[in-house]
């Protein structure tokens, strides 16, 4: 049986963890709060460029030499996948989640055939991925929003990867991150950026006639050949900022209940101390007894 | 109809502005355009300039934008910009730190490209500069 002294420090070192966990958790929910706020805010952003995208879109979809962007390169064959994780772990499965993901989809596309890209966003992802797909890794991103996420570290990824599909090196370009539910439930999803998709809904409201008719100054296809690349950053951006609250999240979660599992611990560790100092002063009296009954 | 125009000026980041107006007069790519109750519907690029809400007949506030697309409809006119900063938040040794900024990044690009973006940003901040300096001369 451990002694009295082991229990006591076991205790204090788990009491201590608590308090650690505790304030992780307080941080994080800070934290999230923060992204949320910001998601929020980039949206009436990402909602007026769909708007002019799905009326554009339409508007040329009738005649032909669409931009490349939004019509692709007619083929699928290099496909380069945008893995967006965090730089830190500790958060649950939220990297973890991702990474399972993107090795899913590496091993489909590898059974077609098809060439594999990988772009990592976040320490995470590299790590991860490195073991199995070293070779297949372009470039990694870090430290990108460490202290607040701005349009500059979306801008600057949605540059690189326009830079590739300007020098051909891949055909479609998906990201995967994490969709923000709640602070309970994050969704890992895969969204195509290039070719860009038109949601079906704004498509359809532009082409449904209800809206007016524009005029385009200069022309559709300048207008749009402006506004692509301009969207890709737009729904990178909007991509990190679910992933940033996603992780904020998990960690809120994982937290939650490291805290509560070390309450636990701390009360079952606290049980048996008392049992064993009980035993303690029970066999002490005993030896104490018996020792004067000897006499 | 409504005598005025819902403006609203969105960056990336957030909703900057939004706000009923008589007229603006948007910086377009093939010149500056004014957008009165009831304009056609209409999308275009907006160069680096200054946009002008007016209000009871005067000029209300100006703010300058980076570059953009603005989308006009009868009732709303809606500019994504990739940066504005209003020109009464903004004094003049910044307009000039800016221009300063965009000097040597023209000086310091390389490629092509980065040349022409940076010569873009020159303009602009300069453009900029000149505005600040008109409104502090008054």
């Amino acid at each position: 049986m451990p002694s009295l002294k082991a229990f006591r420090n076991r205790i204090r070192s788990v009491k201590s963890t608590q308090k650690i966990t505790s304030a992780m958790k307080m941080v994080a929910a800070a934290k999230l709060r923060r992204a949320q706020e910001q998601a929020e805010a980039a949206r009436p952003y990402a909602e007026r460029m769909e708007r002019m995208l799905g009326s554009l879109a339409a508007s040329l979809a009738k005649s032909a030499g669409a931009p490349r962007l939004l019509a692709g390169t007619g083929k699928d064959q290099v496909q380069l996948l945008v893995v967006a994780t965090s730089d830190r772990g500790l958060c649950g499965a939220f990297n973890s989640s991702i990474v399972r993901d993107a090795r899913l989809m590496i091993r489909s596309l590898q059974r077609d055939g098809k060439t594999v890209k990988i772009l990592c966003v976040g320490r995470k992802a590299r790590t991860q991925l490195t073991r199995d797909y070293r070779s297949n890794i372009v470039e990694t991103f870090e430290d990108v929003g460490r202290r607040r996420l701005s349009y500059d570290d979306a801008q600057k990824i949605a540059d690189r990867v326009n830079a590739m599909f300007e020098a051909g090196e891949f055909d479609v370009c998906t990201i995967i991150y994490n969709r923000f539910t709640s602070a309970i439930k994050q969704t890992v999803t895969r969204q195509q950026l290039i070719p860009f998709a038109v949601p079906a809904e704004a498509g359809e409201a532009a082409a449904g006639g209800a809206r007016a008719v524009y005029e385009y100054e200069p022309d559709e296809g300048e207008i749009l050949s402006a506004l692509l690349p301009r969207n890709l950053a737009v729904q990178i951006f909007r991509a990190l900022l679910e992933n940033n609250a996603s992780e904020q999240g998990a960690r809120m979660t994982a937290m939650d209940n490291a805290t509560r599992n070390a309450g636990d611990m701390i009360d079952r560790l606290t049980l048996q101390y008392n049992r064993t100092r009980q035993a303690v002063i029970t066999k002490e009296l005993i030896e104490i007894i018996s020792g004067a009954d000897a006499v | 109809m409504a005598n005025t125009v819902q403006f609203e000026l969105v960056s990336p980041e957030r909703l900057l502005v939004s706000k009923p107006a008589e007229m603006i007069v948007v910086p377009g790519a093939e010149g500056d355009f004014g957008v009165l109750p009831g304009h056609a519907p209409m999308i275009s690029t907006v160069r680096p300039g200054i946009i002008g809400i007016y209000r009871d007949g005067k000029i209300d506030e100006r703010i300058f934008v980076a570059g953009g697309f603005a989308e006009v409809m009868p009732d709303r006119c809606t500019v994504l910009a990739d940066e504005a900063i209003s020109l009464a938040g903004i004094d003049r040794a910044a307009a000039e730190a800016r221009v300063r900024a965009a000097k040597e990044a023209v000086d310091a690009a390389v490629r092509e490209e980065d040349i022409r973006a940076a010569k873009q940003r020159l303009a602009g901040a300069e453009l900029l500069l000149k505005a600040v300096e008109g409104t502090s001369g008054h």
